[in-house]
């Protein structure tokens, strides 16, 4: 009995240390990604844009650094302001940071991934791939749905 | 003697600090007070430009009177706020059903450059159909912005491209071409809805 649950102990141990020694994917498993979605485009000379809701289910904060993706060469993260005079502009958002049990919305007029350079036109029904990269080394891959370019939500 | 001069002081103060209270209020509140920074557009009849509609139309402010109007300023190759917008205004149409049949409904691009006439056809034939969009010369654009107390600036973008900052806000005229009120980026549709029909009732009261 005794035997058993040193046996145990040590596999606690050993499965600690595994852990530790691949700290590059530590975090990202704790990323759930919901709602993604984005518009169709016009061509190819346009910028896109897509959306989602970014959730840390773990214990430690996560840093949203960039992303990546075979439809765009330049994708980015930005973030649509609009001013007290109803005026609105956008520019990167650089890193994003995101606390234990929370997430972060990447939706119209906000935070939203800005697919620049596209390499084909976004077409609606079809879907394509997209990579966010964590400061952590780690990169979760969610399959974005392309809607029409008059989609307000998720649901279209 | 004495109490002469003292009344002559008190008058000299008072008129001192009334001359004060004076220049205070011509500078905050009179007539010298700056001009309010979120200033009213002007009256669609008070404003002068010539555009092309994505039909090819020519057309300017006059085409506007006579129905209620609706006017929101932004670019093609925007790809958050105006597709965002144009989208809320075409949800904000379907609500509004027939009632949505009596006004314009006008998206002026800030772009001229890359907001061609047959660009401006492509991309409004996405949207609700009663949705116009105007383009032109650059020196109209901007007469129209300054018509209606907006902005709009061109900021180069990493990678030689550029996009445009702009008024987002909806404005509303009504039948008359008198401005009616606004509709905010971010406002909820719950709110957007009732100032439309408070445009379109306007024109029912200015019939009468």
């Amino acid at each position: 009995m005794v035997k058993k649950l040193r046996y145990t102990n040590a596999l606690a141990v050993l499965l600690t240390v595994v852990g530790l020694s691949a700290p590059a994917l530590a975090g990202s498993e704790d990323v759930v990604v919901e709602n993604a979605w984005s518009r169709a485009s016009i061509g190819v000379n346009r910028p896109g844009a897509a959306y989602m809701t970014v959730r840390n289910t773990g214990e430690d904060a996560l840093t949203l650094t960039g992303l990546a993706t075979p439809l765009a060469m330049m994708p980015e993260i930005h973030e649509s302001k609009t001013n007290s005079d109803g005026v609105s502009s956008m520019s990167p958002a650089g890193e994003i940071t995101i606390e234990p049990g929370q997430s972060v919305a990447l939706e119209p007029g906000g935070l939203h991934a800005m697919l620049m350079k596209l390499q084909e036109p976004m077409t609606e029904g079809g879907t394509f791939l997209l990579t966010l990269t964590f400061s952590d080394g780690g990169k979760v891959t969610v399959e974005v749905p392309i809607l029409g370019i008059a989609a307000r939500g998720p649901e279209g | 003697m004495q109490r002469r001069q003292l009344l002559l002081c008190g008058a000299a103060g008072a008129g001192v600090l009334g001359l004060t209270l004076f220049v205070g209020w011509w500078r905050v509140d009179g007539p010298g007070a700056p001009e309010p920074k979120g200033q009213r557009p002007l009256p669609l009849s008070a404003m002068e430009f010539r555009l092309t509609d994505h039909e090819g139309i020519e057309v300017g402010p006059g085409n506007l009177i006579g129905r209620p109007t609706m006017v929101f300023f932004g670019f093609t190759y925007c790809p958050d706020v105006c597709p965002t917008t144009l989208s809320h205004i075409s949800g904000w149409l379907e609500e509004l059903g027939d009632e949505a049949s009596e006004m314009n409904v006008v998206f002026i691009t800030v772009d001229p450059e890359r907001d061609t006439v047959e660009a401006m056809a492509e991309y409004v034939g996405y949207f609700h159909p009663i949705i116009r969009g105007w383009t032109g010369q650059e020196d109209q654009i901007a007469r129209v912005v300054e018509g209606f107390r907006a902005s709009y600036e061109r900021v180069p973008t990493e990678g030689g491209d550029y996009t445009m900052n702009h008024t987002a806000s909806v404005f509303l005229f009504d039948a008359k071409g008198e401005f009616v009120t606004m509709i905010d980026y971010h406002e909820p549709r719950e709110f957007a809805v009732p100032k439309i029909r408070r445009a379109l009732t306007e024109d029912v009261e200015g019939a009468k």
